[in-house]
C-alpha cells in the first residue's frame, strides 16, 4: 500500500486518489470565495464613493488610459488561454509543451506587471498619487483623490496576487521540469490554474470600473 | 501507540497531527487568555473606586484594548474550533486527519506570528483605540502601534482563514463510509457552520484593516472625512465582519452543549434536524445584521428599522436549540457530571445573553444603553457565559480522550459552580450599571455607580478563582490522574470508539457508520455506538 | 444626581416612552426565561439519574412542537420589533418647533451655541417643557452626546451633521456623558445638563458669555466671505439665489432632486463641486480650511431665517 502511495503521491489522511483530488480542487474553490470577499470589501467602499461622487469618479477616470488598460486586459485574457492549455498537455503527458506553456503565462503576467508598472510611473510623474503632491486640475480635488486612492488599493491588491501567480508558474514550470508533475499527477496545476483564472476575472471587473466609467 | 508517544521537540514543532495541532493551540490560547485576564482584572481594580487613581486613563485604555483584542482574535475565535475542533473533528468524521495537515500547521504558526506581532505592539507602548479600531481615531488621531497591532490581527484572521476552509473541506470529503450529513454530531455541524463563517466573513476584516493601516502608512485614506471621506463606512466593514465574528465565537460552544447534554441525559437529542439547521439559519442570518451595531451613528431611520428586524430574525434559531436542549432532558436519565455543570451553566448563562439581545434589538431601547455596560454586560454573557463555558465542558468532556487521563470529579464540579456564581456576580450588576447611564470604555465615573462596580469586581475575584482551579487540577491530572478508559463517558461518537489517547492515526482501520449520533436509551440504560447497527 | 440609584431619573418625555418599552421587555423576556428555566430544573430533578420517573416512550422529536417553538418566539418578536420601533421613530422626529442647540465635539470637549448667541462649554441649559433639538458636528474624532436621564444618545460625527432632540419634563441637573470612545480623556469628557422654568431660562440667556444672535452672527460672515456677492443682488456672478431653499428640494445636475438641509449645505460649502445646483456652473471656490465648524452652523442659521423670512428683496 506504501508503494501505491508513493508512486500516486497519496497523502496519508486520504483513501484514495480521486478523494484527494476532488479535497485539493475544493479546497481552491473555498479559498476562492475567501478572495472575493476579500476583494469585495475593496468594492464596496468603490460602490460608496462612486455613488457619493459620482462626477468626480467620471473626470478622475478620464486621466487613465484606456489604450493601457485595455492591452492590459488582453495580456491577461492570452495568458488564461496558455494556462488552461498547460493543464491540457500535462494530462495528456506532453511534459515539454506544458513546461513552455506555463512560461507562457508567467512571461504574459510579467509583461501585464511591466506594463501596469509603466502606467504607475505615468501617474506619479503626473501628481495622480494621493498625498501631499496629488494635484488635480478644476473643483474636482477631493474626489479624484478618493478615486485614486481606491485605484491604487485595487490595482495594487491585484498585481500582489498576479505577483503571486507568476512565483506560482515558474514553480509549477520546474516541478514538470523535474517530473514531480505529469499525466497522473496533475492536480497541482489544475488548482493554480483555477487561481490564475480568479485573478484574471477580479481584473475583468477592475478595468470597466476604473477605466470605463463616464462617456469621455 | 498513541499520538503522545513520542516526545521530542521537533514531533510537536513540526506536527502535522490534527490532535498534535489541537494541543498547540490549547498551549497558545491559555497564553494569551492569562494576559487578556490580567488586563481585565487590573481594569476591574481601578473601577472599584470612582476615581482614576490605580492606573492612568492612557493605561486603562490600554488595558481594554489588549483585553478585547486578545480576548476576541486571539482566545475566543481559536478557542473550540482550533482547540476542540482540531482535535475532534477528524476522529467524529472517522477520517485519518484533516484534509490538508500541513496547511493546519501552517495555520498554528500564522497565528503565532499574528500574536507576536499583537504583542509586540503591547510591549512597545500598547494601543488605546479599543478593539473596535473605529475610524478617524484609528486611522488619524490615535498614538501608539496601531498598525502592528492590527497587521497582527490581519495575519491571525489569515489563520482563522485556513483553519476555516480546512474543517469545510474535511467535512465535505473525509467523512467514513455511512456518516451521511444527517448522521454527523451536532458539534460537526456548528463546525462546519462557523467555518463558512470564518472564511467569508474574514477576508472583510483583513481588507479593513489593511485600509486602516495603509491610511496611517501614507496618511491619506478613505475614511479620512477631512478628505470627503466617511468614518462611518469603516463600522459598516468592520461589523460585517465583527457580528458573524460573534457568531464564530458562539456556534462551535453550542455544538459542543448538544454533544454534552445528550450523553449526561443519556437521551437522544430532541430535534436533530432543528438544531443541526438552526446553525445553518444563524450563520446565513448573521451576515445581515450588522447595522445593529450603529443605531446611534448616521445611519438612515429605515436602516435601523430593516437591521432591527432581521436582529429579531437571527434570535428565532438560538430559541430553537435551546428549546430542543431543554426538550432532551425530558425523560433522560440524567447525571451531573463536571462537563454537565457546565453545559447547564451555558444554557442558563446564554439564555441571559440571548434575551438581553432582545432588548437591544428593540431600537428605542438599544438607544439609550448602547456604548454602555448593559452592551457590555450582554456580550460577556454571550463569550464569556457562554463560550467559555461551552469551552471548559468540552475541555473536560474530551479530556480524557485527549491526555488518556480522568480529572478530579469533585474539583471540576467545584470549579463549575465556582465560575458559574462567580460570573453572575461580576456581569449582572452591569446590565443595571448600563441602564443607569454608566458609560463603557470610562477609566473614572460619577460615584453613583461605584455600589454595582463593587460587586463586580468581587464577582471577578471569585471567577478569577473558577478559572484557575482546573488549570491546576487538569495539569494535575496530566501526572496523577487516573488512566482513562477509551470511553469513560459511555457516549455514542466514533471519537470514543479508539483508545484513550487515539493512536496517530486516529483508527486503526476505518470505521464504517451504521448508525445515528445520538443512539442513547435512558430507560433501558444502554446506548450503541455509531459503529453498530442500532434502531436509528 | 450623585446618589445610589436602581433606576436612572426620568426627566424627559422620551424617557418615560423607554422606560415602558424596558418593562415590557422586561415581562416578555422574563416569560422566555422562565418558560426556558422551570422546565430545565423540573426535568434536572425528576430525571436525575436512579429516579423513579418512567422514562418509556420518549419523544425523539415533533415538528408540530418545533414550529410552534419556532412560529411563536417569531411572532412575539415582531411584536417587540414593532413596538422598539415606534419608540425610536419618536425619538428620532424633532418637532418643527423645537429650540435649537448647536454643539462643537472635540477631544475632550463640548461647545455649545445656542441660537440667541449664547456659548457654553461642557454644559447644556435648557427650558422645562420645551423640545431641544441638537444640530451637532465633531472638529476630530467621533463622540456621542448621551444624556441618560433623557434616555437620548446620538454619535457625533465629523465631516457631517447629526441631530437628537429631547424634551425635558423634570427640572433639575443630570449627566452628559460622551459616550463614544474618543481618545485619552474619554472618561473626562463629561459634562452637565440643566432644566430650568423657562421665565430662568430666558434671564440666564442673557447674562454671561452673550454674543451677538446666530442669525446675526452668520449674516455678517454671509457679507464677509464674500458669499453675499454672487448669491445676492445682482452680482456679475450668476449662482442661486438662496432665499427660500432651506428645507425644500432643490434641483441638482445629474440625479433630480436633493432636500436642502443642514448636510446639503454644510457639502456646498465645503465640497461645492459635488452637487451643483442645476442650470448653474460650477464657480464657487471651495470653503475648507477657511472656516469653523461654527462659523458654519452661524451661516446655516442665517440661511434658515433667510428661507423662513422669504420672499426678501
Amino acid at each position: 500500500m506504501s508503494d501505491r502511495r508513493a508512486e500516486s503521491a497519496l497523502s496519508d489522511q486520504f483513501e484514495s486518489v480521486e478523494q484527494q483530488h476532488g479535497a485539493d480542487l475544493f479546497g481552491m474553490w473555498i479559498f476562492l470565495a475567501t478572495e472575493v470577499m476579500f476583494f469585495g470589501g475593496l468594492l464596496v467602499a468603490y460602490a460608496v464613493y462612486r455613488h457619493a461622487y459620482p462626477h468626480g469618479f467620471d473626470l478622475a477616470s478620464h486621466r487613465l488610459s484606456v489604450v493601457f488598460g485595455t492591452v492590459d486586459t488582453a495580456v491577461l485574457l492570452c495568458s488564461s488561454l496558455t494556462m488552461v492549455l498547460a493543464v491540457r498537455a500535462l494530462r495528456l503527458g506532453q511534459r515539454l509543451p506544458s513546461i513552455a506553456l506555463l512560461l507562457a503565462t508567467a512571461t504574459l503576467g510579467c509583461g501585464f506587471l511591466v506594463l501596469h508598472g509603466t502606467e504607475y510611473y505615468h501617474e506619479w510623474q503626473e501628481h495622480l498619487v494621493p498625498g501631499r503632491y496629488f494635484q488635480f486640475e478644476g473643483p474636482h480635488l477631493t474626489e479624484a483623490q478618493l478615486f485614486f486612492w481606491l485605484y491604487f488599493a485595487l490595482t495594487g491588491l491585484h498585481s500582489f496576487h498576479v505577483i503571486i501567480g507568476v512565483v506560482l508558474m515558474l514553480v509549477l514550470a520546474a516541478s514538470v521540469f523535474e517530473r514531480r508533475l505529469d499525466a497522473e499527477r496533475y492536480i497541482a496545476l489544475e488548482v493554480s490554474g483555477l487561481y490564475w483564472h480568479f485573478v484574471d476575472i477580479v481584473w475583468v471587473f477592475l478595468f470597466p470600473l476604473l477605466y470605463l466609467i463616464g462617456l469621455r | 501507540m498513541s499520538y503522545l508517544t513520542k516526545q521530542t521537540l521537533r514531533s510537536w514543532f513540526f506536527a502535522t497531527d490534527h490532535k498534535r495541532i489541537g494541543i498547540l493551540y490549547l498551549i497558545t490560547i491559555l497564553f494569551f487568555f492569562t494576559i487578556a485576564s490580567v488586563a481585565a482584572a487590573m481594569m476591574r481594580i481601578e473601577l472599584i473606586t470612582p476615581q482614576g487613581d490605580f492606573v492612568t486613563n492612557e493605561t486603562y485604555n490600554k488595558l481594554f484594548t489588549l483585553h478585547g483584542v486578545l480576548m476576541v482574535w486571539f482566545f475566543l475565535i481559536p478557542s473550540i474550533p482550533a482547540v476542540l475542533g482540531n482535535f475532534v473533528l477528524p476522529l467524529m468524521l472517522g477520517a485519518r486527519d484533516v484534509a490538508f495537515p500541513r496547511l493546519n500547521l501552517l495555520s498554528w504558526y500564522i497565528f503565532i506570528a499574528g500574536g507576536t506581532l499583537a504583542l509586540w505592539s503591547l510591549l512597545h507602548g500598547g494601543v488605546d483605540t479599543g478593539w473596535t479600531f473605529y475610524t478617524p481615531y484609528s486611522s488619524t488621531y490615535a498614538n501608539g502601534h496601531v498598525v502592528s497591532m492590527a497587521m497582527g490581527i490581519f495575519v491571525a484572521g489569515l489563520s482563522s482563514i485556513l483553519t476555516g476552509l480546512n474543517f469545510i473541506v474535511t467535512t465535505h470529503k473525509m467523512r467514513a463510509p455511512g456518516l451521511t450529513w444527517f448522521r454527523l454530531p451536532l458539534f460537526v455541524w456548528s463546525l462546519y457552520a462557523t467555518a463558512l463563517i470564518m472564511v467569508l466573513a474574514t477576508p472583510v476584516l483583513a481588507i479593513t484593516l489593511g485600509l486602516v493601516c495603509l491610511e496611517r502608512f501614507w496618511g491619506v485614506g478613505i475614511f479620512d472625512p477631512r478628505l470627503g471621506g466617511d468614518p462611518v463606512l469603516f463600522q459598516h466593514l468592520f461589523w460585517f465582519y465583527s457580528h458573524p465574528a460573534v457568531y464564530i465565537m458562539i456556534l462551535p460552544g453550542m455544538g459542543v452543549v448538544s454533544e454534552l447534554i445528550t450523553c449526561f441525559a443519556r437521551k437522544r437529542v430532541f430535534g436533530y434536524s432543528w438544531i443541526a439547521c438552526s446553525s445553518m439559519a444563524i450563520a446565513l442570518l448573521g451576515f445581515v445584521v450588522w447595522g445593529h451595531h450603529m443605531f446611534v451613528t448616521s445611519q438612515s431611520v429605515f436602516a435601523g428599522i430593516v437591521f432591527s428586524l432581521l436582529s429579531y430574525m437571527v434570535s428565532v434559531p438560538s430559541a430553537i436549540k435551546v428549546f430542543n436542549w431543554t426538550a432532551t432532558l425530558h425523560k433522560g436519565s440524567i447525571t451531573f457530571d463536571t462537563p454537565m455543570l457546565y453545559a447547564l451553566g451555558f444554557i442558563g448563562l446564554f439564555t441571559i445573553g440571548g434575551l438581553t439581545g432582545l432588548f437591544l434589538a428593540a431600537l428605542g431601547f438599544d438607544v439609550h444603553v448602547t456604548d454602555t455596560y448593559f452592551v457590555v454586560a450582554h456580550f460577556h454573557y454571550i463569550m464569556v457565559g457562554g463560550m467559555v463555558m461551552a469551552f471548559m465542558g468540552g475541555l473536560h468532556f474530551w479530556w480524557p480522550k485527549i491526555t488518556g487521563r480522568t480529572f478530579p470529579e469533585l474539583t471540576g464540579k467545584i470549579a463549575a459552580w465556582t465560575t458559574f456564581l462567580g460570573f453572575n456576580l461580576t456581569f449582572f450588576p452591569q446590565f443595571i450599571l448600563g441602564y443607569l447611564g454608566m458609560p463603557r470604555r470610562y477609566h473614572a465615573y460619577p460615584p453613583e455607580f461605584q455600589f454595582f462596580h463593587v460587586l463586580s469586581t468581587a464577582g471577578a475575584s471569585i471567577l478569577a478563582v473558577g478559572y484557575f482551579m482546573p488549570f491546576c487540577y487538569l495539569l494535575w491530572s496530566l501526572k496523577w490522574g487516573s488512566v482513562a478508559t477509551s470511553n469513560p463517558w459511555k457516549a455514542t461518537g466514533l471519537e470514543w470508539q479508539t483508545p484513550s489517547p487515539p493512536p496517530e492515526h486516529n483508527f486503526a482501520e476505518v470505521p464504517t457508520v451504521l448508525n445515528g449520533p445520538y443512539d442513547y436509551d435512558a430507560a433501558k440504560n444502554t446506548f450503541c455506538p455509531q459503529t453498530e447497527e442500532g434502531y436509528v | 444626581m450623585n446618589a445610589f440609584q436602581l433606576f436612572p431619573e426620568q426627566a424627559s418625555s422620551g424617557a418615560r416612552e423607554v422606560d415602558w418599552l424596558t418593562f415590557g421587555l422586561v415581562a416578555v423576556t422574563g416569560f422566555y426565561f422562565l418558560i426556558v428555566f422551570l422546565p430545565l430544573v423540573y426535568f434536572s430533578v425528576r430525571y436525575r439519574v436512579g429516579s423513579k420517573a418512567s422514562r418509556e416512550n420518549p419523544a425523539r422529536g415533533s415538528n408540530l412542537i418545533e414550529a410552534s417553538w419556532t412560529i411563536i418566539p417569531a411572532i412575539m418578536s415582531l411584536g417587540l420589533f414593532g413596538w422598539g420601533a415606534a419608540v425610536y421613530f419618536h425619538l428620532r422626529k424633532a418637532p418643527a418647533d423645537a429650540l435649537r442647540v448647536n454643539v462643537v465635539a472635540k477631544q475632550w470637549m463640548w461647545k455649545l451655541q445656542h441660537a440667541e448667541g449664547k456659548r457654553e462649554i461642557n454644559e447644556l441649559h435648557i427650558p422645562i417643557g420645551r423640545a431641544v433639538r441638537l444640530i451637532m458636528t465633531s472638529q476630530d474624532v467621533i463622540h456621542s452626546f448621551f444624556v441618560p436621564a433623557f434616555r437620548a444618545k446620538q454619535d457625533v460625527i465629523p465631516g457631517t451633521y447629526t441631530s437628537e432632540w429631547f424634551k425635558p419634563t423634570r427640572a433639575g441637573e443630570y449627566h452628559l456623558f460622551c459616550a463614544e470612545y474618543c481618545g485619552t480623556e474619554h472618561s473626562q469628557m463629561i459634562g452637565r445638563v440643566v432644566v430650568m422654568q423657562p421665565a430662568e431660562y430666558q434671564r440666564w440667556l442673557t447674562v454671561g458669555n452673550v454674543d451677538v444672535s446666530m442669525v446675526e452672527s452668520g449674516r455678517r460672515l454671509f457679507t464677509q466671505l464674500g458669499c453675499s456677492g454672487c448669491h445676492m443682488g445682482s452680482g456679475s456672478v450668476r449662482a442661486p439665489r438662496l432665499e427660500g431653499i432651506f428645507g425644500k428640494p432643490v434641483p441638482v445636475q445629474g440625479d433630480g432632486f436633493v432636500v436642502a438641509d443642514e448636510r446639503y449645505i454644510r457639502d456646498s460649502i465645503l465640497m461645492p463641486a459635488a452637487q451643483i445646483s442645476a442650470g448653474y456652473e460650477n464657480l464657487m471656490p471651495t470653503f475648507k480650511g477657511h472656516i469653523t465648524e461654527s462659523d458654519l452652523m452661524q451661516l446655516i442659521e442665517y440661511l434658515r431665517i433667510l428661507s423662513a423670512d422669504a420672499p426678501r428683496p
